[in-house]
């Protein structure tokens, strides 16, 4: 019953299109590359759910599917920017949206602006305005949206915490005391990763600690660097790695979410792309894993967006604009996110489509605050991320927290400079 | 004194043993995990075999990397056979056909091989571009031919010094030209010279990942470049990754199996000794 | 003499063409990479301004480029002692046991014919570095069930010597192409040598250490430049063992940092300057190597 609502709903979203005239374009040729890192379970079902809306649409186009993952996700990006650089951009690629990942791109005039296409198809007014302030840059947009990830959730074994009748921390205190219990029952309270996962986690620290207005403030330095409340988030942050597994940084963030799974560890610090991985592992959100904000994160929601861009001088441009005005669409975004486990960046998302967890987010986003993240690239320049990289994967192997402190703030001086 | 004989060897069998152990782990680590369906794939479980054979991983992994494997044999056979046929032309005239400043020719193009390959990446693509082998296998295989240059030009040049000047003179004599002398003399005695050279080249060429990803467009990529996309950054299916890195290693761990004896004799021919 | 001028010229003229593209695929590039490490280049945009050396003075400040260099040191000098030594040891070996002969050396010279990415996937498994509990596994799981439990390591999640778990995997990897080396150099040693220095009264130990090993001293010297250029250009075997140079950069060497300061951090100019650092570290291994040998071929 409910497949054939879906179906009629899909009909209906077709004849409407083509009302409006977009759709009709059989008879468009050409061939379009598109590059990205989706290439795992989940990802890669919901990359081809996307293409086959693509391709009901435009069947005479020739699509290349470029994935390319290793090399910690920076392959993708080595090869991009030496096809770029060397003047052959392919046709859309992936990035992420925020000033940290667009700007490289837009400013040097790598990119053609697209507000042509979001006047056209009327998105100012679907996408939700925090995420279009995520998107502008220099007064144009330069990318579609296909969806939103959220990046501040912990992920919690449902079983471990009723066995030994704990409650999910809400607070930087709870955790602690929650811990200390976890610990001393022989179980691991945070299943952490490798670096990247490191700074993925004290990102959400400085949120919880500093709250969401401060936090943005980190990124434009109306919030300083050396106060206290920085340092405060550094030492819970020092303190949380007291209390996670002896192989963090051994392993990837699957395989530190797995730990979860196996009833190894009870907690997992991370974006929702964990409620995909819990899914694939055979778990049912609400029944053995249950999610909240991050501790003293509640009411804030910290935001990546996958998108796609149109580089200047794309080949076969016509067909990039078509891929564009596609992703953009609430039929090709409710085909790809429920798969790929995020929500729709539009605000009339079809809720059935999606599950329980998703249906949370898409109420957290519609509500709280919206601020960016930085590990995913889109609070800062490259060159800080990298700074920051580099002094907490110092920390990590020192736990100074005077010289992660120092760091920070040399390499917040020298980004805002 | 024979129970000595016999002590010594069992106590050299021992050591040989011991060694082959540990070269052997990692491949039975991989077989192992290879040949085990996913549900039994766990860290903690990675020496114990497989309660249950599993051979789809291998036909999973052979479907999706077939066309990939021929691209490497495609770029690793041509590429092979380029690099060895002008290295051997630059090893014959650098050996035989000495002039002032061989020797400098000689270094410097022998640097070519010591330099690290990601930091020219920018710089070769735009390359590429410029000369129009952007993206398919033509500019792969020339690339690798290129940087193959000084390993086969040592191989070679290491291989003829030890081929009599005299020949080369009275083949000269005898009215052949400097192609002559190469295509009647030298080519016939550098069977075991191109044996190595080949077996190396081969080896290097499969085995390479970063020219190949820099380079080529998704459909013309080699196995290497396949198998990392096999992985994905999500949940990774560790036995068929295992699987398709057993597949992409047979061509070459063959090579060496069946060939190498002629890379022994090859070595030993004096031409791989640095 | 008209015809031997002919005939130099034909030669030169074979040369060209290798000629011509080592120069532009080494010398072109390398001159370009020279070019960006003295630039001020950030961001995608190719910026030529120069501004000297400050690239090569804020690496050499930097704990993590030092870091990156310990690592390299500390590889390097274990991965080419125990390469050699491991090598020597397997090929006299192989020399003495003539049965089984094949099938040995296949074993040990196999794994170079495997690519890096395939055997790094491997060595993460097995340098896992739990080192008690439920989830021991890798090479800390079968010393426990050897009893072997106490020389459990973090292997390369230590942040001083980390980098010597890397080089258990590159020996795994290059030591059997050693062995080959040396037993093709024993092999070449004329029996009449060894069978003289019996006939003297000389033990088989002492016939290795007086008469084998010093004629093998061209063979070790081809060796270390080989093995020394490997070290310092290493990369693809971290970059799958540990994708972000394990715990505070224990793994992390300088060809690493170039590959994250180019393309995540988007420093051209830095990132150029530490591959100029590196060809210089090539340089001074490989050009006094290349001088000697060709002298002592003159010499010959």
């Amino acid at each position: 019953m409910r497949k054939l609502m879906v179906w009629l709903m899909v009909a209906g979203l077709l004849l409407s299109g083509s009302a409006i005239g977009w759709a009709a374009d059989e008879d468009l040729t050409g061939t379009l590359e598109i590059v990205h890192w989706w290439t795992a379970g989940g990802e890669r079902e919901a990359m081809d759910a996307l293409y086959d809306v693509f391709r009901d649409r435009y069947p005479l186009v020739s699509l290349i599917d470029a994935s390319i993952s290793g090399g910690a996700g920076i392959a993708a990006r080595a090869v991009l920017i030496s096809r770029i650089v060397g003047g052959r951009p392919p046709g859309t690629f992936q990035v992420h949206a925020g000033a940290g990942t667009i700007d490289p791109y837009a400013e040097p005039g790598f990119l053609e602006p697209i507000t042509f296409i979001y006047e056209e198809e009327g998105w100012v007014d679907v996408f939700p305005e925090p995420l279009l302030d995520m998107l502008r840059f220099d007064g144009e947009y330069w990318n579609v949206p296909v969806n939103i990830h959220r990046s501040n959730v912990l992920w919690y074994n449902s079983a471990i915490f009723e066995e030994h009748g704990l409650e999910p921390p809400a607070t930087m205190d709870d955790f602690f005391d929650v811990a200390e219990e976890l610990e001393a029952a022989g179980i691991i309270p945070l299943a952490l990763g490798e670096t990247w996962t490191v700074v993925h986690l004290l990102e959400t620290v400085l949120l919880g600690t500093l709250g969401p207005e401060a936090y943005d403030g980190l990124w434009d330095g109306t919030t300083d660097w050396g106060s206290n409340e920085v340092r405060d988030a550094l030492v819970y942050f020092d303190r949380m790695l007291d209390y996670v597994n002896p192989d963090f940084s051994a392993l990837s963030w699957d395989e530190a979410s797995g730990l979860v799974v196996d009833g190894d560890a009870a907690m997992n610090i991370m974006g929702d792309w964990a409620h995909g991985y819990f899914m694939a592992q055979g778990w049912t959100p609400g029944v053995e894993y249950g999610w909240q904000p991050t501790p003293g994160t509640a009411g804030a929601f910290q935001a990546l967006s996958d998108t796609f861009v149109l580089p200047q001088d794309a080949p076969d441009r016509d067909v990039v604009v078509a891929w564009l005005r596609t992703v953009g669409t609430r039929e090709a975004q409710d085909a790809f996110n429920p798969i790929k486990g995020s929500i729709s960046a539009r605000v009339d998302a079809d809720r059935d489509a999606y599950d329980v967890y998703q249906e949370s987010a898409m109420d957290d986003f519609a509500q709280d605050a919206i601020v960016p993240s930085l590990q995913h690239g889109a609070a800062a320049s490259p060159e800080w991320m990298d700074d920051f990289i580099s002094a907490v994967g110092s920390f990590v192997a020192h736990r100074d927290v005077d010289t992660l402190h120092n760091d920070l703030v040399a390499s917040a001086e020298e980004a805002l400079d | 004194m024979r129970a000595r004989r016999a002590f010594r060897q069992s106590w050299h069998y021992l050591l040989l043993a011991a060694a082959a152990a540990f070269f052997l782990m990692p491949v039975y680590v991989m077989l192992v995990t290879g040949l085990k369906p996913f549900a039994e794939v766990a860290l903690p479980r990675m020496w114990h075999l497989p309660q249950q054979l599993s051979f789809d991983n291998f036909a999973a992994a052979f479907n999706v990397l077939s066309g990939n494997l021929f691209n490497s044999l495609l770029v690793a056979i041509l590429g092979a056979l380029g690099s060895a046929m002008l290295g051997s032309l630059n090893g014959y005239v650098l050996s035989k056909w000495r002039f002032r400043g061989s020797n400098f020719v000689f270094g410097a193009m022998l640097f070519g091989m010591f330099i690290p390959y990601q930091s020219v990446l920018i710089p070769l693509v735009r390359f590429m571009q410029e000369i129009n082998l952007y993206g398919g296998l033509p500019g792969l295989i020339l690339t690798h031919i290129v940087y193959g240059i000084p390993i086969t030009t040592l191989i070679f040049r290491n291989y003829f010094a030890t081929v009599p000047t005299e020949v080369v003179d009275s083949a000269q004599i005898d009215g052949a030209g400097v192609l002559g002398v190469y295509r009647y003399i030298m080519l016939p005695i550098a069977i075991p010279g191109f044996a190595v050279t080949i077996i190396w080249q081969f080896t290097q060429l499969w085995n390479d990942f970063l020219f190949a990803i820099a380079l080529t467009e998704p459909r013309h990529w080699p196995v290497t470049v396949a198998l990392q996309n096999l992985a994905g950054a999500r949940v990774v299916e560790w036995n068929v990754q295992m699987a398709g890195a057993l597949l992409a290693a047979l061509p070459t761990v063959l090579v060496y199996i069946i060939l190498g004896r002629y890379f022994l004799r090859g070595l030993m021919s004096g031409s791989l000794k640095g | 003499m008209g015809r031997k001028r002919k005939d130099r010229l034909g030669a030169l003229a074979l040369l060209l063409p290798s000629a011509a593209a080592i120069g532009v695929f080494v010398y072109g590039f390398v001159g370009w990479t020279v070019r960006v490490s003295m630039s001020d280049w950030r961001g995608i945009m190719p910026d030529y301004t120069f501004i000297g050396f400050q690239n090569f003075m804020t690496l050499f400040q930097q704990d993590r480029f030092q870091t990156n260099m310990w690592n390299t040191l500390v590889f390097t000098v274990a991965f080419i002692i125990v390469c050699l030594l491991l090598g020597l040891l397997l090929a006299v070996l192989l020399d003495r046991s003539m049965r089984g002969e094949w099938l040995f050396r296949t074993i040990f010279l196999f794994p170079m014919a495997i690519s890096f990415v395939v055997t790094g996937v491997v060595w993460r498994w097995l340098l896992n570095p739990v080192m008690e509990g439920t989830r021991l596994t890798g090479l800390n799981l079968l010393l426990h069930e050897i009893g072997l439990g106490a020389l459990a390591s973090p292997w390369h999640m230590h942040p001083t010597w980390g980098m010597l778990a890397i080089a258990l995997a590159a020996t795994w990897q290059l030591s059997g192409y050693v062995m080959a080396l040396y037993l093709a150099g024993i092999r070449g040693i004329p029996e009449q040598l060894r069978e003289s220095a019996r006939v003297d009264g000389a033990s088989e130990w002492q016939i290795y250490r007086r008469v084998v090993l010093p004629m093998l001293r061209p063979v070790t010297l081809g060796a270390v430049v080989i093995l020394g250029h490997i070290s310092l250009k290493i990369f693809d075997l971290i970059m799958a063992i540990s994708p972000e140079g394990g715990r505070g950069f224990s793994v992390e060497v300088p060809a690493m940092n170039m590959w994250f300061t180019t393309f995540r951090g988007l420093r051209f100019g830095r990132g150029a300057a530490i591959a100029v650092i590196l060809f210089v570290m090539v340089s001074l291994l490989v050009i006094p190597y290349l001088r000697y040998s060709l002298r002592r071929e003159v010499e010959r």
